[in-house]
């Protein structure tokens, strides 16, 4: 442990550029607004590199900030721990995060809302980071409960449209949900500890701690955690506030809803990896809930028509495999599938949005097709990013993904590892679903808007070629043995993961095996969505025909929308009015009027003595002075 | 003379200043009155500066024989956790008198001068330590806020008037004779009759007689509170009271309740209190997710704050409920909390009111378009009620969370709902008004806040922040008297009273 307390500006710096534009935004140019903006985010990237060089040299570093919170008994401190987990974060976060804002200032020239888009989105960046960087669970959760804040406030950016602003509620309240069950793991975890030593929410501690918790305690702790996680990292059942979420404007799906925020909670999990692996059973659930979402995602994705739809879905699905890989205790191979995946998926979202761009606004991908001459720059890098989402050998999603698979094999069993691999088939269909319908064939676009397509400017292009060659070349972070490769990214996050007791090496006839069947798959999976969808969107037709009534369960999302809608969101509508009509004003509150009409009921009698006349009150006094002369009497008589 | 006298009666000395300014001279009476309101102010900022945070006992003691024959005194003393409602208090008048001639456009002397001694009346309530001082500081307290909502108020402001000053005094007479009863314990007891709390505290009385007592204070402190079922009071004195009336009354007429809990029912009944934590708890979580369901059904902008001032006053009843001194502590920041948030939501409803003259969510939407300043500061102001971290409602939630969960798990766990339950109803809110499409042509052309409107809020979203990232001054003022309110109180408790006598 070294302390470092530079650090800290990695999170300020961003904050900085917030409070700048939210105070003295309508005061600056927009150019600078923008430049100032990816500038901060680059600082933090810069300062990400010296941590990440001083950690290899000296070990993990320490920013001990400040005493936030000290009471009798429990003390938070803003501690900031970068340690080679919270390195690989902070250097997608910065990195990616620095090439979508850079990308952004040329997607969003020409909006209204530029300086405070800038503002939310380096706020963004600060709340991330201060997420990957806490050292204590509940900093992390001030990180956790920003991020959900700037995501609300991103998906909702066009609030004029109450359709988006709704996208964006429908984000903060279903996560709320999760960060509730988030705030309730955590304190059983800080009740739990009580029992073996100092209970604290610090996170070494809890690690520390987890092996010798009661496995009722750590049980209960690691799934409310998961619970907090589903929410986060839209997982079934939370995972509804997603596909919404594209009502944003693209680059926040890039940065927020693919690449950074909805990873934040494989993150955690793997922080927690100790407790995690002190509670097999929630391991388990973790995985089951992982293939769940996985395969009902991918299914899903085949059969949408907006291409952010598709998008979204997609990732949901590919969160469900890291998912799964955290649930065999795969904890490093889950990382680096968030890392190849924040690339590539990065890239598709830019790439989905220099195409929505060029199409004015359109989404739907049965009136595009055909951008590809028009559009090369987009269309080389969203076929590369396809290729290594796809799984193609060489590119950076095989190696992740094989990693998964592998561990999925030799830790859950055939079944799981099957189920899994049907997931990355499904991927390598409807993704190459999507970029043919989007950029080959024939254009289906009105012949105005086609004529007008440009390639995007340099500012939205040059992300896409950099983020390209990521997708293409991250696998080389861990390239297997097998091949020859030093497995680098397993071997620097190994120190700071648990290990799962079920880590069984796979001979390398099996390893090459189960790969030689994941790359069949993707390529049959590639050239059936090719022969269905290079005629266009007709396919679909097709395929519906083939399969029934299963496909549109699928093309309706499972319902699973307005299930919440009829069960969830109805009900509590239905209470709230009825509470307030029936028990409020007709029970209580006439209750309340009850008694104070009773009051005055029994006053009444004293009130009518009082009648105004003068007679009556003459009438009284000397009824009254009667009565006390014949006492007086009495009492002299006495 | 510690400067706690000066502290109670500046503000009433300061009403007569006011109202010797010539009747028409509207600005001259406003200047004043804020004038005069930043002498508590600094007194209160001076007290703090002075006071031990190490020592948890009473500190700046004033006291002087009143009725010696009943041992009556006038003694006035504070502690970490009144001190903290004095600053709230008297940071709370300034800005509710600068926003005064906003919203009331007709004898608008009487109103500043009614404020300035309601703020009088609440600084004595709060730094009494006799009883009978309470007593009267408590019940004065309900004279100017009867006359707030009555002259001042809304339509309905008569109906609101009598019935808030009615349903609260039906709570205070049982404590007038729970008082009564205390004094004369003293006196059989010790031989002489005593009013004076660090007395009374010393005194161990049976648990029969503690739980009349504790009923007798439950029901006062139950409706101040407003605990559920006694809150239905609260929405009509809101939606009819004027907008300072709104504040002051969310922002620290509420907390006299919880703070009489902390002050008196728990430490003079402690075996009761510990008895009945369970129930008082129960009606604490029942009122945070019945305050939220309720006011998630509300159309007007008002009665949704007022349900939601149930909802997080339940919080702090639960954190008081816990009787542990993290819950407890977050209690009392929980109160600070609430009266920034809510006051400032209150102070906002007024602003949206003299702009668009409707308090019905539906009338609005679309506003941020013309008022991003509104709107941003709103959005603060919002996310601090539901308990955002960073700002200062989670402070006190957490603690109070982790306080509760020890001792009593289902209930933080429901409480939790009502979380969610906040968001859910605030962010309806907040989106109805500020976001979506502008319905109605008048509301296309909103002026955003003026230079005063700014003036009056942007120092509580500073301390809405402030509060939130770096609590510890707060945290520290309170966290040894709140100890030593509860040693007492387990103390008790632990080894059950031996009938009277020490």
């Amino acid at each position: 442990m070294v302390e470092a307390s530079y650090l800290r500006w990695i999170v300020l710096l961003p904050l900085a550029g917030f409070l700048l534009f939210a105070v003295r935004g309508d005061y600056l140019r927009k150019r600078s607004i923008s430049r100032l903006a990816c500038l901060t985010v680059l600082g933090s990237f810069a300062l990400s590199v010296r941590a990440l060089s001083d950690l290899v040299v000296a070990g993990t570093l320490v920013d001990q900030v400040y005493t936030w919170i000290a009471v009798p008994g429990l003390t938070i401190d803003i501690v900031l721990v970068f340690d080679r987990l919270a390195a690989v974060m902070c250097m997608v976060v910065t990195g990616v995060g620095f090439l979508i804002h850079v990308y952004s200032t040329g997607y969003m020239t020409h909006d209204r809302g530029h300086a405070r888009y800038f503002a939310y989105l380096n706020l963004f960046m600060s709340a991330m980071l201060l997420l990957v960087l806490a050292g204590d669970l509940v900093v992390m959760f001030i990180g956790w409960e920003g991020v959900g804040l700037c995501s609300y406030l991103l998906i909702g950016f066009w609030y004029g449209d109450s359709a988006k602003a709704d996208a964006g509620r429908k984000a903060f309240i279903v996560n709320r949900v999760g960060d509730a069950a988030f705030i309730l793991g955590a304190l059983v975890l800080y009740v739990g500890m009580a029992g073996s030593g100092t209970p604290s929410f610090r996170l070494d501690t809890i690690n520390a701690a987890a092996p010798f918790l009661p496995p009722a305690v750590a049980l209960a702790a690691a799934l409310l955690l998961f619970s907090g996680a589903t929410g986060k990292s839209a997982q079934l059942p939370l995972f509804v506030w997603l596909p919404d979420a594209m009502a944003g404007p693209t680059p926040v799906s890039a940065l927020i809803h693919a690449a950074t925020m909805v990873t934040a909670g494989v993150y955690m999990i793997a922080r927690l990896s100790a407790l995690y692996v002190a509670a097999p059973a929630a391991m388990t659930v973790i995985a089951v809930v992982g293939v769940a979402t996985a395969l009902m995602a991918a299914t899903i994705a085949c059969t949408q028509n907006d291409i952010k739809k598709v998008l979204a879905y997609s990732t949901i699905s590919q969160l469900g495999f890291m998912f799964m890989a955290l649930g065999v205790g795969a904890f490093s191979a889950a990382i680096f599938h968030l890392v190849t995946h924040a690339f590539f998926k990065a890239l598709l979202f830019l790439g989905a949005g220099s195409v929505i761009h060029a199409l004015d606004e359109e989404q739907d991908i049965a009136r595009m097709g055909g951008l590809a001459r028009a559009m090369p720059v987009t269309t080389v890098t969203f076929v590369v990013a396809t290729a290594a989402i796809a799984g193609l050998p060489g590119l950076s999603g095989f190696f992740s993904k094989d990693a998964i698979l592998a561990a999925l094999f030799s830790s859950g069993g055939r079944l799981v590892w099957g189920l899994g691999l049907i997931g990355a088939v499904l991927t390598a269909f409807y993704m190459t679903r999507l970029t043919v319908l989007v950029f080959f064939g024939e254009s289906r676009s009105p012949t105005e808007t086609f004529d007008g397509v440009e390639e995007s400017p340099p500012t939205m292009s040059i992300p896409l070629i950099v983020l390209a060659l990521l997708a293409a070349a991250g696998g080389y972070l861990g390239v297997p043995a097998l091949f020859g490769g030093n497995e680098g990214i397993f071997h620097f996050l190994a120190p700071v993961l648990a290990v799962g007791e079920h880590a069984v090496h796979l001979s390398r006839s099996t390893e090459s095996g189960l790969m030689g069947a994941s790359v069949v798959g993707a390529l049959v999976a590639i050239y059936a969505a090719w022969r269905l969808y290079a005629g266009g969107p007709g396919g679909d037709l097709r395929l519906s025909r083939r399969l029934g009534a299963g496909y549109r369960a699928a093309a309706a999302a499972y319902s699973i929308d307005s299930l919440y809608d009829r069960f969830v969101a109805l009900p509590v509508v239905r209470a709230a009015e009825g509470l307030w009509l029936r028990v409020d004003v007709g029970a209580i509150d006439r209750l309340v009027g009850a008694v104070a009409t009773l009051a005055l009921g029994a006053a009444e009698p004293a009130r009518r003595l009082a009648t105004g006349r003068f007679r009556d009150y003459a009438l009284a006094v000397l009824a009254g002075s009667a009565l006390l002369a014949l006492a007086v009497w009495k009492g002299v008589a006495s | 003379m510690t400067g706690l006298g000066v502290l109670v009666f500046s503000p009433a000395v300061g009403a007569l200043l006011v109202a010797a300014v010539p009747p028409l001279a509207r600005d001259a009476m406003r200047r004043t009155a804020v004038a005069v309101s930043l002498v508590p102010f600094a007194v209160a900022l001076a007290l703090w500066s002075r006071f031990d945070p190490g020592e948890g006992g009473f500190q700046m003691i004033e006291r002087v024989a009143w009725i010696p024959r009943f041992g009556v005194s006038y003694f006035l003393g504070i502690d970490g956790i009144s001190l903290l409602l004095i600053l709230l208090t008297t940071f709370l008048v300034p800005l509710v008198l600068v926003a005064a001639g906003d919203s009331v456009r007709s004898r608008l002397k009487g109103y500043l001068v009614a404020l300035l001694l309601l703020e009088t009346t609440m600084l004595g309530t709060l730094a009494a330590l006799d009883l009978v001082l309470f007593y009267v500081f408590w019940e004065l307290m309900l004279i100017p806020m009867f006359l707030i909502i009555g002259v001042w108020g809304g339509q309905r402001r008569v109906y609101a008037a009598v019935k808030f000053i009615l349903y609260t005094l039906a709570g205070s007479l049982p404590m007038l004779a729970a008082l009564i009863w205390l004094g004369v314990e003293h006196s059989e007891a010790v031989g002489t009759m005593s009013f004076a709390l660090p007395d009374l505290y010393a005194l161990r009385l049976a648990p029969g007689v503690q739980l009349w007592l504790f009923a007798a204070f439950f029901l006062a402190f139950a409706i101040k509170v407003p605990m559920w079922p006694f809150h239905t009071w609260l929405p009509d004195a809101h939606v009819e009271a004027p907008t300072g009336g709104s504040v002051i009354l969310a922002g620290v007429l509420l907390k006299m309740g919880t703070y009489g809990f902390l002050r008196l029912a728990w430490p003079l009944c402690p075996e009761a209190a510990t008895g009945m934590a369970g129930l008082v708890a129960l009606l604490a979580v029942i009122g945070i997710v019945y305050g939220a369901l309720v006011a998630m059904a509300q159309p007007d902008l008002k009665k949704l704050v007022a349900y939601s001032s149930v909802s997080h006053l339940g919080f702090v009843m639960l954190g008081l409920a816990s009787m542990e001194v993290v819950g407890v502590q977050g209690a009392v920041y929980q109160m600070l909390s609430h009266g920034l948030s809510t006051g400032a939501l209150f102070m906002i409803v007024g602003m949206l009111y003299e702009r668009c003259h409707t308090r019905r969510i539906e009338d609005f939407g679309g506003l941020w378009q013309q008022a991003p300043m509104l709107g941003s500061l709103f959005l603060v102001v919002t996310l601090a009620s539901i308990g955002l971290p960073g700002l200062n409602g989670f402070v006190g939630e957490f603690l109070i969370l982790v306080g509760t969960f020890k001792v009593l798990p289902v209930a933080a766990g429901v409480a939790l709902a009502g979380i969610v339950l906040g968001a859910a109803y605030m962010l309806r809110m907040y989106q109805r008004v500020m976001f979506g499409p502008v319905t109605r042509p008048e509301n296309a052309r909103v002026a955003d806040l003026t230079r005063r409107e700014l003036g009056v809020l942007v120092p509580v979203v500073l301390l809405i922040i402030i509060m939130g990232i770096y609590p510890r001054p707060f945290l520290r003022t309170m966290e040894a008297s709140v100890e030593r309110s509860l040693a007492g109180v387990k103390a008790a408790a632990v080894s059950p009273g031996q009938g009277q006598g020490r």
